[in-house]
């Protein structure tokens, strides 16, 4: 006997971008189209090293549930993912792996830093913590919190969401963001 | 050989060996933390294993130096963030220790339930880790509901969720609300059937069992001359526990057994760890009774929830700051450190979810400690992970290392 | 007969005699002194005595006292007999221009990376260790973090403004 089946009504679908339509077509520019594509469909490489890492593993579980803005699969090599979540604190020693691992992300990338730690050093002024990771990559979106809650952490990657949405295809060729790259010594 | 191989240079030994090195971290996923082991292996097989670590190295010990008594407090917090209000309770335990404190039953009863609330949380990620590395999700995302729960209580009790900076010398910051109460009572009544669940899925899972018995093993003798404790060295047969051999807050008053395995691999651990979070809902069901006892015999008891003596140490509450003279020096007072402490040398360690989690502490009498050493259960007991993987499969290094529930920010310090 | 601190004094009075000092019991745990050039036969002594049985190794770390010319640092061992329930302190103090004590690895294979945790904090030498060098810093450290004369901070950092946060001067 097959259980009763449910239905789910209350999927929200995302928004149709502006354009031009007619009967079974619809016309609209690459930039929009391949924004709401890449929006929903993230691919997130946790750098989770410390007690933020905690808390994004309950970000991924059951009640928070961060596969619902389509961030469903965790990737765990560089190379596939889009947004890099660093969690935690980030000591000089780790400094060049973190580095290593968002130069073998290819483009577009993202990063996120999630709580204290990762944005500004946190309560680990000391001599042997980076003092936030935008000394070694640039950051898009910072996360407040020691540790943030993962309603936090789940704004932060709607910000993300936000940010890929509206970027245009070719921000990346800019020569503001090759300046930026540069300045951190990345060709 | 093709062309392009040529100029990669074999010596001839690696050769001769056919070994493979495999660059295990410091941020491999099925590390769980920031541990970087550079394992040589045959095949599927562990030969040898280098570890490095202090990847997130953070300076406790210094910074512990430069801060006011309470304000290392959070920096306990972030050792073992699994199981955070163990250490907060631990180290103000070792301040009451050194001023000569003693606590009101009722509250050392509440720091008991709170700690073992804590140790079960601590233990149902370690465990539901080493489910996930044998390749079963479900119990993960399963039991992670019921540490959400958790995660309330504390949020109820002290406001904050993982990294809790609960408690206070001499006791609690404030009295447990009543929907803290009521989400303690929720706990324990759901909680069993969740757990008995999860057992259910996993103990006696020929396909978990296969994988976990007989990996990764240490033996008694070994794992003391490591200097494991806590359920590790339980695993391995040893019955030593700080609830029991040197009684903290009132642990004497509690009735819990305490497991042993026989030959400290991972399902031996596995089974300790489960043991355990059973018998620590039954030290939460116990507190909760004896507590509403002392309340019974005593309605005034109700609101006792720091010694009363340690008001020295203790904020006013806010009402008073905001409205008294006295109160709001005294705040001042302790917000800057200037309440002082004795001198003395004192160490003080308490069962945490991963062993002893010890405080040594010398105080000059000053404002901040002169020194303090955290003893850190992972970064001592971690050390064997070579020798225990040594011979056993890859896959057989990974679950032995979740198993251990080596902690990196405890380990790193 | 429970093991009490009495004996475990005497004992050891008794094995070595002078050499060991500075007895104390502060909050109930058995504290002395020993000779920096003796540690390992002490410790060996309480490892192996049928009667004292000090086997575990609960703790070992070091400690700076700038304000002591020649025994500058001191290393700190907390020793555990689990059968008996006894727990004991050892202190080793030696001069920072030769910071030498010899390493309790081979009684211990726990002492491998608390001897190298010291080492990489405080600069002790901990003569016979297999693999001393630093643990928890990167390698090409300069100073030892954890002596009282070296800041909290990194000192190169220029990221944030002292003043801002009330930092400088006073520590």
């Amino acid at each position: 006997m097959g259980r009763p089946v449910q239905y789910n009504t209350n999927v929200k679908l995302a928004e149709m971008p502006e354009g031009y339509s007619g009967e079974g077509f619809m016309a609209t520019s690459f930039d929009k189209i391949i924004g709401m594509a890449r929006k929903n469909s993230l691919w997130p490489l946790p750098f989770a090293t410390s007690c933020c890492g905690i808390e994004f593993m309950a970000t991924m579980g059951a009640n928070y549930d961060l596969a619902r803005f389509g961030s469903e699969r965790m990737g765990f090599t560089p190379r596939q993912c889009d947004v890099l979540l660093v969690a935690g604190t980030i000591a000089k020693k780790m400094g060049p792996v973190l580095r290593q691992v968002y130069l073998q992300m290819a483009e577009p990338r993202w990063v996120v830093a999630i709580g204290a730690c990762a944005s500004s050093g946190g309560i680990f002024d000391s001599y042997s913590v980076l003092q936030g990771i935008d000394q070694v990559i640039p950051v898009d979106v910072y996360v407040s919190g020691c540790p943030p809650r993962p309603e936090a952490i789940l704004e932060g990657v709607m910000k993300i969401q936000e940010l890929v949405n509206n970027e245009s295809l070719r921000r990346r060729n800019s020569d503001h963001y090759k300046a930026l790259l540069e300045s951190y010594g990345i060709q | 050989m093709s062309e392009h191989n040529q100029h990669i240079q074999l010596s001839d030994e690696s050769v001769a060996k056919q070994t493979t090195t495999l660059n295990l971290g410091p941020t491999h996923p099925a590390t769980h933390g920031v541990f970087e082991n550079i394992l040589e292996i045959d095949g599927e097989k562990v030969l040898s294993a280098k570890q490095t670590v202090g990847y997130i190295h953070r300076a406790f010990e210094k910074i512990a130096e430069r801060r006011p008594y309470y304000q290392i407090t959070p920096l306990t917090d972030r050792l073992n963030y699994c199981s955070a209000p163990i250490n907060n309770m631990g180290w103000h335990m070792t301040i009451e220790k050194l001023l000569g404190l003693k606590l009101p039953k009722r509250v050392e009863y509440m720091r008991v339930l709170i700690m073992e609330l804590s140790r079960i949380s601590d233990h149902l990620i370690c465990n539901s880790v080493v489910a996930v590395d044998t390749g079963a999700l479900t119990g993960f995302t399963y039991v992670f509901q019921w540490r959400e729960l958790i995660y309330e209580i504390y949020e109820e009790i002290c406001g904050s969720r993982l990294t809790t900076n609960m408690g206070r010398v001499g006791g609690f910051e404030r009295n447990f609300s009543d929907v803290a109460w009521q989400k303690i009572n929720k706990f324990i009544e759901g909680f069993p059937k969740v757990m008995k669940e999860f057992e259910d899925l996993f103990t006696r899972n020929r396909i978990f069992m296969d994988r976990c018995i007989g990996a990764g093993p240490i033996n008694a003798e070994r794992a003391l001359n490591y200097g494991f404790t806590g359920p590790n060295l339980r695993a391995a047969g040893v019955d030593y526990d700080l609830r029991v051999a040197e009684p903290y807050s009132s642990y004497e008053d509690f009735d819990f057994k305490i497991p042993t395995g026989t030959i400290g691999d991972v399902y031996d651990r596995y089974l300790v760890r489960n043991v355990e979070i059973w018998e620590s809902l039954s030290i939460v069901k116990q507190a909760v009774q004896k507590i509403a006892e002392i309340e019974k015999a005593d309605p005034a008891q109700k609101n006792i929830f720091y010694a009363p003596e340690s008001d020295k140490y203790h904020f006013p509450p806010k009402e008073d700051v905001y409205t008294k003279m006295e109160a709001l020096i005294y705040h001042f007072k302790m917000v800057m450190g200037e309440i002082a402490v004795p001198p003395g040398e004192i160490y003080h360690a308490v069962e945490g979810a991963n062993g002893e989690v010890g405080y040594y502490l010398i105080s000059d009498g000053g404002r901040t400690p002169y020194r303090l050493h955290f003893r850190r259960p992972c970064f001592i007991y971690y050390q064997a992970f070579p020798e225990m993987i040594k011979g056993g499969l890859l896959s057989d290094a990974i679950i032995a290392l979740s198993s251990l529930n080596v902690i990196a920010g405890e380990l790193d310090a | 007969m429970a093991l009490t601190n009495e004996i475990v004094k005497n004992r050891l009075t008794e094995q070595f005699g002078d050499q060991l000092t500075g007895w104390e019991e502060p909050y109930g745990m058995l504290t002395c002194t020993m000779p920096a050039g003796i540690n390992l036969k002490v410790l060996q002594f309480l490892f192996d005595d049928e009667q004292l049985r000090f086997r575990f190794l609960t703790d070992l770390t070091g400690v700076h006292y700038p304000g002591r010319p020649g025994e500058e640092l001191c290393v700190v061992y907390h020793v555990h007999n689990m059968v008996d329930g006894v727990r004991m302190r050892l202190k080793a103090y030696v001069p920072l221009e030769k910071p030498d004590v010899f390493s309790a690895t081979q009684l211990y294979s726990a002492a491998n990376w608390m001897e190298r945790e010291t080492y990489d904090f405080f600069g002790v030498n901990f003569v016979g260790h297999p693999d001393l060098r630093r643990i928890l810093n990167v390698d090409e450290m300069e100073h030892f973090p954890m002596r009282k004369e070296f800041p909290m901070e990194d000192p190169t950092r220029t990221d944030k403004d002292d003043e801002m946060f009330g930092r400088g001067g006073i520590v």
